[in-house]
């Protein structure tokens, strides 16, 4: 036997793009490019609130207690959602009702993140069944996800969908002005808490998508990309579920022609766009000050 | 100075805002009691005292924001109440981000449907009703611009307008005009006095300076140490009343057309806005 490793190369490009049996492929994950839409949408609408509430740092922390829950599902054998559901909630609501001041609310943050994420990897140290789920919910794993989870995921989304529109002026008119939003009689306690519980779940659907380390490629990125090149009302919560789509859509469909994970594709676009956003402002302040 | 006008235009009528025996205790200390006050419609009183002596927590009162202690305080014949649409309130201005994603309009439209819930669908007549506010406090020609490309004074008459969406027969003005300059201080200040003036709405203004509104004031109430006095400028700025409210030396100078209150000790450590503390949020 020759050896034959210093003639394979390390990277093959069929391992990042091949579009063999694509169609047989799609059929089969069309759930999965489902819940994909679904969280690129929401997570980019929701993306815009986070940036007016500066919840960046939050969404991080959620996360990871998300990530928690999850892996102490897989260890005693409870459903991953509900565990990650389960995790995501209590880092949401703990964040929302002691930390309503930013300084507050990132100390808190600071302490919960590290403990969520150790406290996941003992779970997942302890754990003794297929690998590949212990790194697919810190990095992603929506390929893995079962029909009925899948189905959750949807479902769950399309609940932070509909709260969030039902109650968009007052979170708007909270995010920008909390006094002024209070003294004209919008609950601002109740609104905020509710908000919180809103990312929470979404958080969740977000780990099972692209892993907890990454949620932020589908939360933070497209609604800080949309903010980039508009103003408006309308045109950046529009611009932002359209780049949170396309990042997440795009990046399963890439996926699918390799053997790599999804996620890696999805921050990637998500960069790209991002990128794209920043440069398209730059040229335009170029013009106005020229 | 005016501060003599009369105060009697409306006397008949039902008072905008009734303050009985009102009280607020913060833990163990209190803020203020016994406070009595009546305004009538086109009234503009200015709230005068050191920062943490409770003025911006009397405006939440009468917001219905926070319960008071004892005593009650009536908007309008009627209960306050949260929400109330008789009452605009107008914050300090502190500057918004400039990568905010709003425009001139929509700063002002969250007054007119920033606490709807439902459906963001804009009812028909939403739009006039934010182009006659801007047309109101002259920003009409930025009404499309980033909120956070606009100067201080341009952000603050867009609050202005957007306190103004459901014509308030009561303005309670929280600072408005700290960190404006001379120009835009005269500006925003004619727009609150036009409303009083044209509509009757009875202005309740609280502020660190009373100079750059001396010239519009009936009365003053001047609250320190947990007591008040309540009179017209000529009543209330006077060395003599304040040493005596305050129990300690205290000097009205008057440079030109500015009045300088000198020797006023400072009270609580500093909080410039008292609803920052924790636990004294919104109260349902």
């Amino acid at each position: 036997m020759t050896p034959q490793l210093a003639s394979t190369p390390l990277l093959d490009w069929g391992d990042i793009f091949s579009f063999q049996d694509y169609g047989a492929l799609l059929a089969l994950l069309s759930n999965s490019l489902i819940a994909g839409a679904v969280l690129g949408l929401v997570g980019g609408l929701i993306g815009v609130f986070v940036m007016q509430r500066d919840l960046a740092f939050a969404v991080h922390g959620v996360s990871e207690l998300s990530f928690a829950g999850a892996a102490a599902a897989l260890l005693f054998g409870g459903s991953v959602v509900f565990g990650s559901l389960a995790g995501a909630l209590v880092a949401a609501v703990l964040i929302g009702v002691l930390g309503a001041k930013a300084r507050d609310r990132n100390s808190i943050v600071g302490v919960l993140m590290p403990f969520g994420l150790g406290l996941g990897i003992l779970f997942l140290s302890l754990y003794e069944g297929r690998s590949s789920n212990r790194f697919g919910l810190l990095t992603g794993q929506i390929v893995s996800v079962s029909s009925p989870d899948l189905g959750w995921l949807i479902g769950i989304s399309v609940v932070v969908l509909a709260g969030l529109l039902l109650m968009w002026n007052p979170l708007r008119f909270d995010s920008l002005d909390p006094e002024s939003a209070a003294a004209r009689g919008v609950p601002t306690r109740t609104v905020s808490l509710v908000f919180m519980v809103l990312l929470g779940l979404i958080v969740a659907v977000s780990v099972h998508i692209i892993g907890a380390l990454l949620v932020m490629a589908l939360l933070v990125t497209p609604a800080a990309a949309a903010m980039r090149v508009s103003a408006g009302p309308v045109a950046v919560p529009v611009l932002a579920a359209v780049f949170g789509f396309v990042s997440a859509v795009g990046g399963i469909l890439l996926a699918l022609a390799g053997t790599l994970p999804v996620s890696p594709y999805i921050t990637t676009i998500s960069f790209l766009i991002y990128g794209g956003c920043w440069l398209v402002q730059r040229s335009r302040q170029r013009v106005r000050r020229a | 100075m005016s501060g003599a006008r009369p105060q009697a235009e409306g006397s008949t009528s039902t008072p905008v805002l009734t303050v009985e025996g009102a009280a607020l205790h913060r833990g163990s200390r209190e803020l203020w009691s016994g406070l009595d006050l009546q305004v009538q419609p086109g009234e503009f009183i200015a709230v005068l005292g050191p920062s943490g002596s409770g003025k911006t927590t009397l405006l939440r009162s009468i917001l219905g924001l926070q319960p008071l202690s004892s005593g009650s305080i009536r908007v309008g014949g009627e209960p306050t109440r949260r929400g109330n649409p008789r009452i605009g309130y107008i914050p300090q201005q502190r500057h918004l981000a400039p990568d905010t994603s709003m425009r001139a309009r929509d700063l002002v439209a969250l007054g007119v449907r920033g606490s709807r819930f439902g459906l963001p669908i804009p009812h028909r007549g939403d739009r006039a009703r934010v182009d006659a506010l801007l047309e109101g406090v002259g920003a009409t020609h930025y009404a499309d611009r980033r909120v956070g490309l606009l100067s201080g004074g341009e952000q603050q008459r867009l609050r202005v307008g957007q306190a103004l969406a459901d014509r308030p027969m009561l303005l309670l003005c929280d600072e408005p005009l700290s960190n404006l300059d001379l120009a835009n201080q005269r500006g925003v200040t004619d727009i609150i006095d036009r409303e009083r003036r044209e509509r009757g709405a009875a202005v309740l203004f609280v502020t660190h300076d009373i100079n750059p509104i001396l010239d519009r004031v009936d009365r003053i109430l001047y609250i320190a140490g947990g007591r008040f006095v309540l009179g017209t400028p000529d009543e209330v700025l006077q060395s003599r009343v304040l040493t005596d409210l305050y129990g300690t030396p205290v000097f009205v100078l008057r440079a030109g057309d500015r009045l300088v209150v000198v020797g006023v000790p400072d009270a609580e450590p500093h909080h410039e806005h008292d609803e920052a503390e924790p636990g004294s949020g919104v109260h349902a």
